[in-house]
């Protein structure tokens, strides 16, 4: 039956060919459909718990999708005239910004005073140009110590200052952030030429937003090429075959053509993790290629003819090629237990490439080696030479190998809890970024971008007047300021000693919580009547004004950090106030927990998914015990190259908490292909267990570890992403499929030497 | 007769010659709204605000407002709330002017002190609703230029379409679409548009009903803002025209004892 089939692969090359091709970019139109996404939030699943307490806080109050502009003049003194009047023509411009709905700076900053009985409200600075040098000074001061501004908007030295735009996307659109970040960028040229001295950087949440489809396609240009390069390379040197290798990458185009097409009409959105699912599949698709490759030529150079050749390499070649492909897609479709969405889809898209490689190696490729004239090169003896040495190697000393392979897979394992949870979102993005160093800048010289945020809720209609409920938050606040790691706190409670104050002649002493709750609901009334156009309280207080937002920014930490903190705020929060207790939430919380959602829900996954493989094994070799067996040389890389990270790096996020279900697929391929030549070794040859060890390194050996190396090259070219995650997971990969090659040469057969089947 | 006339020349001024320019035609348009709108002396009124948010959160707001016409200039507003209880007894006089800044004092019952509320800001949240103080406080002819667009029809009425222009440089808009009713020279909606002139708000004028033969006055404001999906129903009730007040009822003092 197969074999018929395969006789009319061979027969109707031609139509094959151009069934194929056909096929495949009829597949491929569906790139049109791509599209990137910009919005961190993607990262987060609907039923993600923090992404859902973050939303609620969002939607209670204004939204704070931001671009943040930090101003840095040459001379360090923001209290200029030259300098003030950059940041008023700023603060006004920004307001053509498309989807802003405010602007906040230390210009418009509304600066309320008392003179008599009047309570004067205007904006902090007004007509920069006019000030004089004492009137500097004395807004200098102000600025520099009210509560709501240093360490937000401006740093306490005043070398630096800050143009918040609040934005609200209509979320209707793809094109919305790159919009609002070309309308930043374009103000900030425009500013930076009127000011020459004056120096820009731009951060905030769009801009993050904006850097993930840049980051992306800066991946794109700088590791696909490097993909291809080394693509041809290794497969030039391995195969030694213009016409395999011009085929190998005509495959290797079309599929990915034709999996990036399905991806585009399954409406998935490309984002920074997916990216490097062409490198992945095409590193898997060489896999394929050079299996069936490599037993065509060496049947050719034994003399057989191509027809012939080709079709011994097809029976020998389609179990474990199946079989692996089975095993493969299992590993990667795990990754839909993963609780990121761009990780899912990345499981889903190398899935679909893997089996599309597996149809084309078995179709267009034979297809494709009629036409084109092959000719067999003499001598590929060095590798077997290589392997029967280290055949020899393994079975002379497999009592020392078992006991040191043992000792070192079990040190390593010990390693692993060196590894601490981290996810900063800032730092997916590397060095060379400008939104990376834009906010890096921004944390050294103003104010922080990890939020932590709560909604202090009172429990009752307009019950944010309750003096014991600001008292509350006040404490709260006291207890925020004085903890390390924290740059400010925002908070209502600030705003209202500031009006007591005002009501009373700006007398200091009344600078203090009003003690009636009529009191703060009427001064309240008084602010909001004062307010400019775009700033109202709402950013602050609920409609019911039952809650009231509260937020801390913190400096650049780690996650481990931010939830030490968060901790302690619910303790202190559950001993003081427990009526108004409530999770913190943020963008920076909820990458925090994602590490650690997505390691339980891939753990699960994983066990699944190696659940599966193996007794797909079982069945596949048919042998309970020869299966069992192979559960060690699967699971023992992930150990030992978490145990290295552990080592070597020490922190694991989001990103490798998906490495283990990945590289399962992939590990154990080498493990089928090894034991599947050992059993039939010991079934057909009746080879005792040294010489079936010994039989199938000199068959696979090479295959393998040539294999492993176009693998550990495909993802060791992702260590060179811009993206931390893609940079750490290709890393963690590689490293993981290099162990797995030292533990199915080194470990496995002496553990079948000891273990592996009754003595013949 | 006269104002008969006017209005039937306005609805005829463009078939009869294109003599006059567009920012011509809709400050006639506007003129004759103030015209109409004139002579009314006092009214009181109780108004009722309910605030949404997106997510159909709630709140109500209730107050009180008094209103004293003044020749030649803005008019004199005194409104007093009653709901929440926290601000009952607060009472904001205003006195509304053609050019310059409206002068505005507070009485904050809990402290027992009359503040004035210097500032600049027109366009800050009215009680924390849709509303700005600039587009509830009375609309002068002064405070804007004016362009009429075309004929147009809001909910089957025949209406004028005009924009006009905000003259103060603090107003939160750049533009605002006004269909006028061509019948009873009455706003029926507005559109508001933002500094960077992207539609920001909508208000809906609902149940206009004749009060001493003359003057209309609706029912309910209905405002929409289309950025932040908040809304905010405005309604009126109770209106009472030439109630008695007069200018000793809109001072200082006054504000106190307004309860």
């Amino acid at each position: 039956m197969i074999e018929r089939f395969f006789s009319l692969v061979l027969k109707y090359n031609y139509s094959v060919i151009l069934l194929s091709v056909v096929l495949m970019l009829a597949l491929g139109t569906g790139v049109r459909h791509l599209h990137f996404s910009n919005d961190y939030r993607m990262f987060f699943s609907e039923e993600n718990p923090q992404l859902q307490a973050f939303e609620q806080l969002q939607n209670t109050y204004t939204k704070n999708d931001n671009v943040l502009f930090v101003l840095t003049p040459k001379d360090g003194v923001v209290f200029s005239r030259e300098t003030l009047s950059a940041v008023a023509e700023l603060t006004k411009e920004a307001w053509q910004i498309p989807h802003s709905i405010r602007v906040d700076s230390i210009t418009n900053f509304q600066h309320t005073y008392a003179e008599g009985d009047d309570l004067i409200v205007e904006d902090l600075v007004f007509n920069p140009e006019t000030l004089s040098d004492e009137a500097l000074t004395e807004k200098l001061k102000t600025a520099t110590t009210d509560p709501l501004l240093v360490n937000r908007l401006i740093s306490p030295s005043a070398h630096t200052t800050g143009v918040n735009v609040t934005v609200q996307l209509p979320g209707k659109k793809l094109t919305e952030v790159p919009e609002v970040a070309e309308a930043a960028r374009a103000l900030v040229s425009k500013i930076e030429a009127a000011h020459p001295d004056i120096k820009i950087h731009l951060t905030g949440m769009i801009m993050m937003n904006n850097a993930f489809p840049t980051a992306s396609l800066g991946d794109m240009t700088t590791l696909y090429p490097l993909m291809f390069a080394a693509v041809i390379l290794v497969l030039v040197l391995m195969l030694r075959s213009i016409p395999g290798t011009l085929s190998t990458m005509i495959i290797i185009i079309l599929m990915i053509i034709a999996t990036m097409g399905l991806t585009g009409w399954l409406g998935i959105q490309m984002s920074p993790p997916t990216t490097t699912v062409p490198i992945v599949i095409m590193t898997l698709a060489i896999a394929d290629c050079v299996h069936v490759l490599v037993n065509f030529l060496h049947g050719m150079r034994e003399g057989e003819s191509k027809h012939q050749a080709m079709m011994e390499s097809l029976r020998i070649n389609l179990q474990p090629i199946f079989l692996t492909t089975l095993t493969t897609s299992i590993g990667f479709l795990s990754l839909n237990f993963s609780d990121a969405p761009p990780f899912r889809d990345l499981g889903n898209m190398a899935a679909m490439g893997v089996v599309l490689a597996f149809v084309l190696s078995v179709t267009f490729l034979p297809a494709m080696m009629m036409i084109l004239p092959v000719k067999a090169l003499k001598g590929d003896t060095q590798g077997s030479i290589a392997m029967q040495h280290l055949a020899e190697f393994v079975v002379k000393n497999k009592k020392a190998l078992i006991w040191g392979m043992g000792a070192l897979i079990l040190f390593l394992i010990a390693q692993i809890p060196n590894n601490r949870l981290d996810d900063q979102f800032v730092k997916y993005f590397d060095e060379t970024n400008l939104f990376r160093q834009a906010t890096d800048f921004t944390t050294e010289n103003l104010t922080g971008i990890y939020l932590i945020e709560y909604s202090l809720e009172s429990g009752e209609t307009g019950g944010i007047s309750d003096p014991g409920f600001l008292q509350n938050v006040e404490a709260f606040a006291q207890w925020y300021r004085q903890q390390p790691h924290v740059l400010h706190v925002n908070t209502i409670t600030d705003i209202m000693k500031r009006l007591n104050r005002n009501m009373h002649e700006d007398d200091d002493s009344w600078y203090r919580l009003p003690d009636k709750r009529d009191l703060s609901a009427q001064y309240l009334l008084l602010y909001e009547f004062s307010l400019p156009f775009g700033l109202d309280l709402n950013n602050q207080i609920n409609v019911k004004k039952s809650a009231t937002r509260f937020t801390v920014t913190l400096e650049s930490i780690s996650t481990q950090q931010l939830l030490a903190i968060e901790e302690s705020a619910q303790a202190w929060l559950a001993q003081n106030a427990p009526g108004m207790r409530i999770e913190g939430a943020s963008p920076s919380v909820m990458f925090a927990h994602i590490g650690n959602r997505n390691i339980v829900s891939m753990l699960k996954g994983t066990t699944l998914a190696l659940v599966m493989i193996s007794l797909i094994l079982v069945l596949a070799l048919r042998s309970l015990r020869v299966g069992g067996l192979s559960l060690l040389p699967n699971l023992v890389p992930m150990g030992m190259a978490f145990g290295i990270w552990g080592l070597l790096v020490g922190e694991v996020g989001l990103a490798l908490s998906v490495v283990s279900g990945m590289t399962l697929g992939i590990v154990v391929d080498d493990t089928v292909h090894f034991l599947s030549k050992y059993l039939r070794a010991r079934r057909e040859k009746q080879l005792s267990r040294e010489d079936a060890v010994r039989y199938a390194f000199s068959t696979v050996g090479t295959a393998l570890w040539v294999t492993t190396l176009v693998l550990m090259v495909g993802f060791g070219i992702l260590a060179f992403s811009h993206f931390q995650l893609n940079a750490g997971m290709g890393l963690l990969t590689a490293i993981t499929l290099g162990l797995a090659l030292v533990a199915d040469f080194l470990f496995l057969p002496p553990l079948l030497i000891y273990f592996g089947g009754k003595k013949s | 007769m006269k104002p008969v006339l006017l209005s039937l020349l306005l609805i005829l001024m463009p078939l009869i010659a294109q003599a006059i320019t567009p920012e011509e035609r809709g400050l006639e348009i506007a003129q004759e709204i103030e015209r109409r709108d004139t002579g009314f002396h006092d009214f009181k009124a109780a108004m009722t605000m309910l605030l949404k948010n997106k997510h159909g959160e709630e709140s109500l707001r209730d107050m009180r407002n008094q209103t004293l016409e003044v020749e030649n200039d803005g008019d004199k507003t005194l409104v007093i709330f009653d709901e929440p209880r926290d601000v009952k007894g607060t009472a904001l006089l205003s006195f509304s002017h053609k050019t310059g800044d409206d002068d505005q004092w507070l009485y904050l019952p809990a402290l027992k002190r009359v503040k004035r509320i210097a500032s600049r800001n027109k366009s800050g949240p009215f009680m924390g609703s849709e509303f700005a103080y600039e587009d509830i406080s009375s609309q002068e002819v002064e405070k804007y230029t004016y362009k009429y667009i075309e004929e147009s029809s809001y909910e089957g009425k025949a209406s004028f379409l005009l924009e006009r222009y905000p003259v103060d440089p603090n107003s939160g808009y750049t533009r605002q679409q006004v269909w006028v009713d061509q019948e009873r020279f009455i706003p029926l909606k507005i559109e508001y548009y933002d500094r960077k002139n992207a539609l920001l708000k909508t208000l809906v004028f609902r149940g206009y009903q004749q009060y001493l033969d003359q003057y209309w006055r609706a029912d309910q404001m209905y405002m929409e803002n289309h950025q932040t999906g908040k809304s905010t129903l405005l309604s009126w009730k109770k209106y009472d025209f030439r109630s008695g007040l007069s200018d000793g009822d809109f001072n200082k003092n006054s504000l106190k004892r307004a309860r």
